[in-house]
């Protein structure tokens, strides 16, 4: 089985650099289990662009994908990075189990602990409830996004489609736009770019930036109140969406106004490096944090994102349940 | 008559200024005698306690727990939270009235009183709604509620919203004397938020309760107080700006008096992370972050904040030190942070984690006692408690200031295992609780003999 799994995809697995259980955040990865995750991820790249996407490399294995929000891209790609790794997938929504008639978050994972699962990867909007469920349970837990927290997965297909189109993240000016205070993709961005060694910059209205960041908590960010002035050489650009209910809590004064003032359109894209990128996790609210001629236009990778995110999550499935054990 | 010698402990009575090894004499439920004591007694036996090395004091008041019954008995019951008063040395307690029915009648206040006297081991003293339901809409019948013995009124854990009837209140309440507890927040500042807001909170991607919620709370008590001439007590103060506000106040003159628990006085907003976090650094969060012992509300604050605190505290800014006790269920506490209950089960370390302050030198051990007897007692206008004044009831508190011990929540005489200090190591224990004359609680190392009197 080991021999076959070599022989199907071929990832350098160095012993001793991987270690880890779980994954709940970038903050506690070195720079070299970053780097083994996308060069794992290259090697996923490759199996996917073959006609027949799947290796047996997870066979027998139940991944169990426990969602209590609602979630396009993250969960089903979880859901195909699993299966195109062989490994059985149960998806369990906070609606249709038995969360819906009160079930505890730790009962509901127990349960699926005792079903066999061998890694579950959660959404929750609670901050921290990964950490809960890895607290309680044996089986590997993913973070698949945590309230306002992290979003690893998302960290790191962001690095990878950054490392893919530059060359390298080190020394990169990737500038977050927008509502940090709600974002944990710009969260567990921060932590996976400063380790790569990019220069990350935030720039949002002073109602949507959170109380902290910065030396001595959040070492090597900049905060640039003129989203202007954040943009200028940038050689990433990554708007996050703007839930319209911030607008009705007070936090913004109108849509409108967020438009003029944030919205990444063409001329502000034009103030970055002549090819830099743009990024968005997605979903997007086109019009509103960027022009759909931004988004859809020659400097977007928002459609690749999703397609490495496949990459990097069987990338991770493998490093967890598969690696060098 | 019964009777019980407490010899060679060094005796700490603020109240009086006293502070010297000695002996105190105890007979029908009162001191009747402090200083060098005969060895022949004309009692017909007596209990003699040996005190030597130990710290006697007056027995400690709490102006502020939750003994959760009526209405949430799998929480803390009168009969378990009341022994874990005396596990603290704690010898009167304040109950508040965030039960299930509130205590906003005299029935309910009977029921509290008939059930302490029959299953509760230190005194309590309960504390009545100021609104009725705690719904803040209408005052209660404070003429009845005195009656019936309350010592102070409290929506507590709700602020009163309404300034109109908070105006009333205090001004109505001038005709029983009674002081008003409030707890200070402004909810539209702390609307869903779980813990402090700040670098912590950014960092964990929780909703923060900004210390502005509180202090516009207590800014604007102090306005009503001032105008009203109404006595009001703020409760577990967290904020430097409080402290500040509370100064201001206290020096033109208005009658406001402020309590500070010891957790607030010793923790930081940190500890949610951690255990032993190094805040001058960004390192990876640990598996057991997202700790939900220590969330508590007012939520534990800054560094700057206790240092605040502290010397409020210290220069009487703050008056009293309140444990603001509050047990909860496993259940309450073992899920998501973002659900889990507010508060911390205090009683019985509390007197631990405050000798810390001892022990580091940043209050000398007078001034803590004092903070946990007359000045309490002084807000309460209890003459007869907080003091070992000849002729006070007999309420004494004993012990070690060095003694150390591991906080092991299992063992606690409480239900609610609810503490953030689970594991480690305190300096400073209760060796043996008195109230009113009878031993309530005794460590097995102290010593106490039965003897023969002379009569």
């Amino acid at each position: 089985m080991r021999t076959t799994r070599q022989r199907e995809i071929e990832p350098t697995l160095e012993a001793g650099i991987w270690r880890r259980r779980h994954i709940l955040d970038l903050d506690d990865f070195t720079r070299e289990e970053l780097e083994l995750v996308l060069e794992t991820a290259d090697a996923m790249k490759e199996v996917l662009s073959r006609d027949i996407k799947k290796v047996p490399t997870l066979r027998g294995k139940t991944v169990v994908t426990l969602f209590y929000e609602p979630s396009t891209r993250t969960r089903v790609s979880f859901e195909q990075a699993a299966k195109n790794l062989s490994a059985d997938v149960i998806n369990l929504g906070a609606s249709g189990s038995s969360v819906e008639k009160g079930e505890s978050l730790i009962d509901t994972v127990r349960t699926l602990q005792a079903l066999g699962a061998d890694a579950i990867v959660m959404r929750h909007y609670h901050a921290g409830a990964p950490y809960l469920v890895a607290r309680h349970i044996d089986v590997s837990v993913i973070n698949g996004g945590d309230g306002c927290h992290a979003h690893p997965s998302q960290g790191l297909l962001d690095l990878y489609t950054i490392r893919e189109h530059l060359g390298t993240v080190s020394g990169a000016k990737v500038v977050i736009i927008g509502d940090i205070t709600h974002s944990r993709v710009a969260r567990s961005n921060i932590w996976g770019l400063s380790k790569m060694g990019a220069k990350v910059v935030l720039t949002a209205p002073p109602t949507l930036l959170p109380l902290g960041l910065g030396a001595p908590h959040f070492p090597k960010i900049i905060i640039e109140q003129n989203v202007d002035h954040a943009v200028e050489g940038a050689d990433v650009i990554m708007p996050l969406r703007l839930q319209l209910e911030r607008q009705k809590r007070g936090l913004l004064p109108s849509i409108r106004e967020y438009v003029q003032l944030y919205q990444l359109d063409a001329r502000r894209l034009a103030k970055a490096k002549p090819n830099a990128l743009v990024l968005h996790p997605g979903p997007m609210n086109e019009g509103v944090e960027i022009t759909p001629e931004v988004a859809h236009g020659a400097q977007s990778v928002i459609e690749e994102q999703v397609a490495n995110g496949v990459a990097v999550r069987m990338a991770l499935l493998y490093l967890l349940l598969g690696g060098a054990q | 008559m019964t009777a019980l010698l407490i010899v060679g402990g060094r005796i700490i009575d603020p109240s009086q200024g006293v502070d010297a090894v000695g002996d105190l004499l105890i007979a029908d439920g009162r001191i009747v005698q402090v200083g060098r004591v005969n060895k022949a007694l004309p009692y017909e036996g007596y209990s003699v306690v040996h005190a030597k090395g130990m710290i006697v004091a007056p027995g400690f008041i709490d102006l502020h727990c939750h003994l959760r019954e009526p209405g949430f008995e799998d929480k803390e019951t009168i009969a378990t939270g009341t022994r874990a008063a005396a596990r603290g040395g704690f010898t009167t307690i304040c109950s508040m009235p965030n039960t299930e029915p509130p205590i906003d009648t005299r029935a309910t206040v009977e029921f509290i009183q008939k059930k302490a006297a029959a299953e509760g081991v230190v005194r309590v003293l309960p504390i009545g709604c100021i609104t009725k339901g705690r719904r803040g809409q209408e005052m209660v019948e404070m003429g009845e509620l005195a009656e019936a013995g309350v010592v102070a009124l409290s929506d507590d854990g709700n602020p009163v919203t309404d300034p109109r009837l908070m105006r009333y209140a205090l001004e109505y309440s001038r005709l029983f004397d009674l002081v008003l507890i409030d707890h200070c927040e402004d909810l539209s500042l702390s609307e869903s938020g779980v813990m402090n807001e700040g670098w912590v909170s950014t960092r964990l991607g929780l909703k923060g309760i900004p210390a502005s919620a509180e202090e516009v709370a207590v800014a604007r008590d102090i306005a009503l107080a001032e105008m009203t001439r109404g006595r009001l007590h703020i409760a577990h103060v967290s904020t430097a700006g409080s402290v500040a506000l509370i100064r201001s106040a206290k020096e033109r003159g208005v009658a406001v008096t402020a309590e500070v628990t010891p957790h607030h006085l010793t923790l930081t907003q940190e500890r949610v992370i951690g255990r032993g976090w190094d805040s001058t650094k960004a390192a990876p969060l640990p598996l057991s972050c997202y700790d939900t012992n220590a969330k508590v509300n007012p939520p534990l604050r800054t560094a700057r904040d206790v240092e605040a605190l502290i010397t409020g505290l210290k220069e009487g800014v703050i008056d009293a030190i309140a444990t603001d006790h509050a047990p909860h269920t496993d259940v309450d506490k073992i899920c998501e942070f973002g659900i889990a209950a507010f508060g911390i089960s205090g009683l019985e370390t509390a007197l631990g984690s405050l000798l810390t302050l001892v022990h580091r030198g940043e209050m000398d051990l007078s001034t803590l006692i004092s903070k946990l007897t007359i000045e309490p007692a002084k807000i309460l206008r209890k003459s007869e408690i907080g003091t070992l004044k000849i002729g006070a009831s007999a309420d004494v508190t004993i012990f070690d200031p060095s003694a150390e011990w591991t906080v092991d929540p299992s063992a606690f005489a409480s239900k609610g295992k609810n503490t953030p200090l689970a594991g480690q190591t305190l300096k400073g224990r209760a060796m043996a609780t008195i109230v009113a004359g009878e031993l309530v609680y005794k460590d097995e190392l102290t010593k106490v003999e039965i003897k023969e009197g002379s009569v």
